[in-house]
């Protein structure tokens, strides 16, 4: 007697799949995900989680948090990140501390791997949710991450 | 030759006057297969278009919309591509046959176009075996489709070729049989009085109650096999065979089996809306008086049928070979005998729904 019950869940699971299909279908106006990329290049949002490039934030006072550590230099396996540093004395302390010249970015040569995010420990830098990041002078790939004239956020220090 | 017509009665008399009579008549062929070419090509090329945005709304995506007003034109582009593009032979094909075989389909499926009514006075070949007739031309397609295959020179072009004899025997069997069964309650093959039979008495869906919707899923479920769409694309199952049949062919050749493929679609979805939904008649016969309206209502029903159709393609996965020979033999067909009698009961009782 499994013949008649065969039919009958046979054309159950069809009629199943085609009101799944359906919903799709009939509010689909609603739900399309498609990009229509060059045309809406000014209003595209990216999601949280996408790779574009790695920047340095800074707040209104012209402040990172980079202490010129360097642990992303050694963890980045390409070669992408080259910081120029310099010692100066602490003002505070009297103590010779590290500062960052230059924070260098090879965008070129970045594999959008993490790692240098990952390894930092004072959160100094983050992906960027920008794209469309081609060019084409691969010398604009080149990009220096500290504003010009910034400084270290008081209190972000080296853990000893 | 003693073929009736009925094109727009004007036409034909205005012909008959300028010109003698044996030259109005090759005349009026002519321009009734120019017509019917010209609707096969846009049919053709408006439901490639249609498949790809529906599609596209399924899988919520937006699909062409860039050539011409919400991309309408897109496939006219595409053809005009495959017209520029070579014609390419494999090195030990059979030439004859290969370049036959897309012929072959074409003409069937044109054959076939030419039966259909498109309202009352719009029918070109008005045949007293107009069903039988049409169940027979449908199936010279899969001769093109077999030559195709075999003359490639190409294992999967055959083994393709070979599924689709394979598919066609076993489903064109459930197909003739659920024709049948509306034969019955129509009491003639003729597609003009079918569709007389239904002004009568309602649609035969509803007339012919549970042996008709039956024989309706029935016909569906082997139409879509005939036309070896998905489900039933094991012919040109992209990730067993490449390409199926048409591996080998490229340009306009291969556009024509592509083409063909959609107007067989276009007269299984026709076939159903003759023998189930009333042809051209209006529902409740609202129009019946402007008799103009009938293509309209004929096309609505046809694209309702072929989107159904479309939405199957969507939705199921593709059948394995023996599954499809378990379906035709086992399920569809006792399920079809058995579904006759029952009609014929039904007739005989005379319990059928008329008002």
């Amino acid at each position: 007697m499994s013949y008649f019950s065969d039919i009958y869940n046979g054309i159950k699971t069809l009629l199943t799949g085609m009101s799944v299909t359906g919903k799709y279908f009939f509010n689909a106006r609603k739900e399309i995900i498609t990009q229509q990329f060059p045309d809406n290049r000014d209003t595209l949002k990216m999601f949280d989680r996408f790779r574009g490039e790695v920047v340095m934030p800074h707040d209104e006072n012209n402040e990172h948090r980079c202490t010129g550590c360097q642990k992303c230099e050694l963890a980045c396996p390409n070669g992408t990140i080259e910081i120029i540093w310099d010692r100066v004395v602490d003002e505070e302390t009297g103590k010779k501390i590290k500062v960052i010249d230059k924070h260098i970015y090879h965008l070129s040569m970045c594999t959008m791997c993490g790692l240098c995010i990952e390894a930092c420990p004072t959160d100094a830098i983050k992906w960027s949710q920008n794209f469309s990041n081609s060019s084409y002078d691969r010398t604009q790939l080149t990009k220096v991450l500290n504003k010009p004239g910034s400084k270290i956020m008081p209190g972000v220090k080296d853990k000893e | 030759m003693n073929i009736p017509l009925s094109i727009t009665k004007n036409i034909h008399d205005w012909l008959f006057e300028v010109m003698s009579a044996p030259l109005a008549t090759v005349v009026e062929k002519v321009l009734i297969a120019v017509a019917f070419l010209g609707f096969f090509a846009l049919a053709g090329l408006l439901l490639v278009y249609m498949e790809r945005r529906i599609a596209a709304f399924f899988q919520l995506r937006l699909g062409p919309n860039r050539v011409g007003p919400q991309g309408i034109f897109q496939t006219i582009a595409d053809a005009l591509k495959l017209v520029s593009k070579e014609l390419t032979v494999t090195d030990k094909a059979d030439q004859f046959l290969y370049n036959l075989a897309p012929y072959f389909v074409i003409v069937a499926s044109l054959m076939a176009l030419s039966v259909l009514p498109f309202s009352q006075e719009f029918h070109a070949f008005d045949i007293n075996i107009g069903v039988f007739f049409l169940i027979a031309v449908s199936s010279i397609g899969v001769i093109g489709i077999l030559l195709g295959g075999w003359s490639s020179n190409n294992k999967y072009a055959l083994i393709g070729a070979m599924r689709s004899g394979l598919q066609t025997i076993s489903y064109e069997l459930s197909v003739g049989l659920s024709i049948l069964t509306i034969v019955l309650l129509a009491g003639s093959l003729q597609i003009s009085e079918i569709i007389a039979a239904q002004q009568e008495g309602g649609w035969f869906i509803i007339q012919g109650h549970i042996p008709a919707i039956i024989a309706f899923m029935i016909f569906m479920i082997a139409g879509t096999a005939e036309t070896n769409r998905a489900p039933f694309d094991l012919i040109e199952a992209e990730s067993e065979l490449g390409a199926g049949f048409h591996t080998e062919y490229s340009g306009m050749k291969f556009a024509y089996f592509f083409l063909a493929e959609f107007i067989n679609m276009f007269i299984i979805a026709a076939i159903g809306t003759i023998l189930f939904f009333g042809g051209w008649l209006s529902p409740f016969g609202i129009t019946e008086s402007i008799p103009m309206l009938g293509i309209m209502w004929f096309l609505l029903k046809v694209l309702g049928l072929v989107f159904l159709m479309m939405w199957f393609r969507w939705t199921f996965p593709r059948l394995r070979v023996d599954q499809l020979l378990t379906l035709e033999w086992k399920y569809l067909l006792p399920i079809n005998l058995f579904n006759i009698v029952l009609m014929a009961v039904i007739v005989w009782l005379g319990l059928t729904i008329n008002f």
